[in-house]
């Protein structure tokens, strides 16, 4: 759910409530984040080398003994203000799937093939994982219903464009064809 | 055998058809969504389904039986005995408290008071409803009332709850948990489920979805 790029945001995200060990940050990571997907060790400490290279954070006190578990890593002002922003910064609204729909749906008037067939297999496809999503909800804790909600909202909002685009076809095919 | 079968059904209203060879087959114990635009045919067919209506032409099954053909009076007790009813809203009775209204099927099917209300209780507490026994409908909330005729509606452990956009004057965290309680209480008592609604969330409870367009059912197709 957590995208590549939010690893290292998650991470820094994390050493700003309070230092930590990689092993640490890993397992909240896990717990919160992934939703069963955790993330790899090596992942981890590449990401912590990165933040430490690029002054986010610092390796505080090395406790005794060998091994990289042993560090604690600190966040930097400039890491904890990289946070901040971040977090205020609006995600991108992006009409992912109608656009491609959309296009699918245009290219298809124009070639006369079945658009409205196209539709209903996207409704069909739509439904099925609106149901997988209430049934995670339904069995699961209040994160996986908050995760799972977060994807039926946005798949209702393409069921309404679906639904709207197939009332207006016959329309639609008069404009693209000419 | 399917619990609750449509096979071909035909309705007009005068000159409006409302239904043109609709079919449908829903397995005992299955909760199926009927979807579709506005005036597509859904609380006709539903109707028809319940035994409500009598199509002009096809069948109507339940339980193995076909209901069409029986006469009203055989269908008005068909749906007393077998079948539960949940609707928009603006369906208790307002005169009565809300564990009257949860006994009412059971009252009218000749249990005495107090074994239907004995029978009623346990509802309030199943449905999150505990200390709103003695209020009339008038002092309940629309997610109350909601969660009250959805008791009344499976109360007598019918074999088929026919619902009309139950949730649909509630918000959706309300609705939701309408639908979460109707799922739960229909699988625990294996009572199949036929229930209109528009919205896609809602839909998503059921086993199954069908969609009805200008008075025919369409399953849903895959890729
Ligand atoms: N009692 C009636 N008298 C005349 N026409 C009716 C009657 N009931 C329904 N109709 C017509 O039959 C058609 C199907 O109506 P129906 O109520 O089944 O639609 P619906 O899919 O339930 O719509 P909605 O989503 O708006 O509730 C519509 O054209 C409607 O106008
Ligand atoms: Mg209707």
């Amino acid at each position: 759910m957590v995208f590549g790029m939010s690893v290292p945001m998650t991470l820094l995200g994390l050493l700003e409530r309070e230092p930590s060990h990689g092993y640490d940050l890993k397992r909240d990571y896990d717990t919160f984040f992934s939703r069963g997907k955790p993330l790899p060790f090596g992942q981890v400490y590449a990401t912590l080398s990165r933040l430490v290279r690029d002054g986010k954070i610092v390796v505080g006190e090395v406790e005794p003994g060998v091994g990289p578990e042993r560090k604690r890593y600190v966040i930097t002002e400039r890491g904890a203000t990289e946070v901040e922003s971040w977090l205020t910064e609006p995600v991108e609204a992006e009409p992912n799937l109608q656009t491609v729909l959309f296009t699918k749906v245009v290219l298809a008037l124009m070639l006369g093939r079945p658009a409205e067939e196209y539709l209903d297999i996207q409704r069909a496809t739509h439904l099925r994982r609106m149901k997988e999503l209430t049934e995670i909800k339904r069995a699961g804790n209040l994160v996986d219903t908050m995760l799972a909600d977060h994807g039926l909202f946005h798949l209702e909002a393409d069921l309404h464009w679906i639904d709207t685009t197939a009332a207006r076809l016959d329309a639609l095919a008069k404009e693209v064809r000419g | 055998m399917t619990a609750v079968e449509a096979r071909d059904v035909k309705l007009s209203f005068g000159e409006t058809p409302a239904l043109r060879g609709a079919s449908v087959a829903v397995e005992p114990g299955e909760i199926v969504a009927v979807m579709g635009p506005s005036g597509s045919g859904k609380s006709t067919l539903l109707h028809c389904l319940a035994g409500i209506l009598v199509p002009d032409a096809g069948e109507i099954h339940f339980d193995g039986h076909r209901i069409d053909t029986l006469s009203e009076h055989r269908r008005s007790v068909l749906r007393r005995d077998r079948f539960g009813f949940v609707f928009q809203s603006g369906q208790l009775v307002p005169e009565l408290t809300a564990e009257e209204n949860v006994a009412l099927p059971l009252l009218l099917n000749g249990v005495k008071r107090a074994a239907a209300l004995k029978e009623a209780r346990p509802w309030f507490e199943r449905l999150d409803l505990a200390g709103l026994e003695r209020r009339r409908s008038g002092e309940l909330s629309g997610g109350q009332a909601q969660r009250v005729a959805l008791a009344r509606g499976l109360v007598a452990r019918p074999g088929a709850l026919f619902a009309d956009e139950p949730t649909g004057a509630l918000d959706s965290l309300t609705g939701e948990q309408v639908m979460d309680l109707l799922v739960s209480s229909a699988r625990e008592q294996g009572t199949t489920v036929v229930l209109v609604t528009h919205d896609a969330r809602v839909a998503a409870y059921a086993d199954r979805q069908v969609i009805v367009r200008d008075g025919k059912v369409n399953a849903l197709v895959s890729a």
